[in-house]
């Protein structure tokens, strides 16, 4: 799946020369990871590949029972001008991804900016947002959780589906 | 570790390690958003702060409005001179006022040791009051919570970790909350802590916190890898604890000649204000090994992760 969403991107950005992907903490940032090595194999070249970390501009700041903490920002580019590719695991509410939006907006106006999801729940959304490139789209309901796993050496990812427990829980 | 044990942060000894190790690696990621272009993240826009300066202060007041903007944060300011206070209004009568106006956060900054867990404890008493966090800028000769944490910072930044570090503190020991609140996060974080000074500055049984004495500047720097030098308080020195300033510059200045004497070079802290040729010489508070500005930087970040943290903790 990493293959065929890599030669997508390549077929709307070329080399890559003026487009950047940047991981959603937390767990967007192992998916861009594989994906920046995946194009970097094919350009022969290394692509720039940042994290951006969302916790700050969260919408949930105050209403859960946990106070929410931050993982690293890591962009040593930057990103005015350039074509972002924000990459996230899976789209479900969209509140994350216009967590993301702001967060990176911080950092310059991009030329264009476009989103990337390994897994789309549909008919989950909470904002009007939708996904450029999809890996796969799933049906779901409320309740259910989807995770995504990676390897160490990318042998054994897998998606999983499932329905919480409430004694796991 | 996902939220912190406390609802304020009135001193380091009222507080976990684990709330300091939180606090310290949320300063992480502030740190990196101050060094961006647009230094201002929306987490608090919903949080009115308030500032209460009943003493004098630069660093300390500036650093926590900055923290407190960039965290987006409303911020009123008061200051105890041209206040109501000086027609007789109290402590808990002037912050249950702020409060009314619907204020969710207090910084206070009060001469008298202790007032900041008095003014905790009180508003417990006050249904109407019981919301608000409370931030120690510092009481008195009691604490200083943040000075202490972003020292912490700034060592950790330099050192990675400060389990085993030999940390002297230099100066005047009786009059300053720097002290105490370094005390007890260097304790913490597992730090060797060794104070040095003129007898009549070191508190009687200070041992009884788990550290050390020396009189001997000299000596106390061969020992340690950091030294923290503090500003003599001449306005909290009712009577005389030392003969004359330049006596004490001499005694226990940290100037040029000293450091060169050590058979490694040491890391130099400074809280600030500096008086420079007394406790510390302008040469060696300009060097290369003086962390006095990173402190200062430091310090926004900290404070921003304080107030975030505090804030974000959902009432118990």
């Amino acid at each position: 799946m990493i293959e065929r969403l890599g030669l997508e991107l390549l077929e709307n950005f070329g080399n890559f020369d003026n487009t950047v992907i940047i991981g959603l903490q937390p767990r967007g940032v192992d998916f861009s990871v594989r994906l920046a090595k995946y194009l970097t194999g094919i350009l022969g070249k290394p692509v720039n590949h940042g994290k951006l970390d969302i916790t700050f501009h969260r919408d949930d700041f105050r209403r859960g029972t946990e106070v929410l903490l931050p993982n690293s920002t890591q962009i040593d580019f930057l990103v005015e001008g350039k074509n972002v590719i924000l990459v996230d695991d899976v789209l479900y509410t969209g509140r994350s991804v216009r967590a993301g939006l702001d967060a990176l907006l911080a950092f310059g106006r991009p030329a264009q900016v476009k989103l990337l999801v390994l897994i789309d729940r549909k008919y989950g959304r909470d904002l009007p947002l939708q996904a450029d490139f999809t890996g796969k789209e799933v049906d779901t309901v409320s309740g259910q959780k989807v995770k995504v796993e990676w390897s160490k050496d990318g042998l054994n990812d897998r998606v999983i589906l499932y329905t919480p427990h409430e004694k796991n829980e | 570790m996902s939220k912190l044990s406390t609802e304020h942060l009135l001193g380091i000894k009222y507080i976990q390690t684990e709330d300091i190790q939180t606090i310290l690696a949320t300063a992480q990621n502030f740190k990196e958003i101050i060094n961006r272009p647009i230094k201002k993240v929306p987490s608090l826009r919903e949080i009115t702060v308030a500032n209460l300066f009943f003493e004098n202060s630069t660093r300390t007041r500036l650093s926590f409005e900055l923290a407190e903007k960039r965290l987006s944060a409303d911020v009123v300011n008061f200051s105890a001179s041209g206040s109501s206070v000086s027609k007789g209004e109290t402590l808990t009568d002037t912050v249950n006022n702020i409060l009314a106006m619907k204020v969710d956060m207090i910084v206070m900054r009060h001469p008298n040791p202790g007032a900041a867990v008095f003014l905790a404890r009180e508003l417990q008493k006050y249904p109407k009051s019981a919301h608000a966090r409370i931030v120690n800028a510092g009481d008195g000769t009691h604490e200083h919570p943040t000075q202490a944490l972003l020292d912490a910072f700034s060592m950790q930044q330099k050192f990675g970790n400060l389990k085993g570090l030999n940390v002297v503190i230099v100066g005047d020991i009786t009059h300053s909350r720097v002290a105490l609140s370094n005390i007890f996060c260097l304790k913490k974080l597992g730090a060797n802590v060794k104070l040095c000074g003129p007898a009549t500055l070191i508190p009687k049984h200070i041992e009884s916190l788990g550290v050390q004495v020396e009189h001997d500047l000299k000596k106390a720097l061969e020992w340690c890898d950091v030294a923290n030098v503090l500003r003599i308080q001449l306005e909290r020195q009712d009577i005389k604890y030392f003969p004359s300033l330049r006596e004490y510059a001499l005694q226990y200045g940290v100037n040029r000649q000293v450091l060169d004497s050590l058979s490694k070079p040491i890391t130099i802290l400074h809280p600030g204000p500096i008086n420079r040729g007394v406790e510390i010489t302008g040469e060696v508070a300009d060097s290369e090994h003086s962390l006095i500005l990173d402190q200062v930087e430091n310090g926004v970040a900290v404070r921003m992760a304080v107030l975030y943290l505090l804030a974000g903790t959902p009432n118990a």
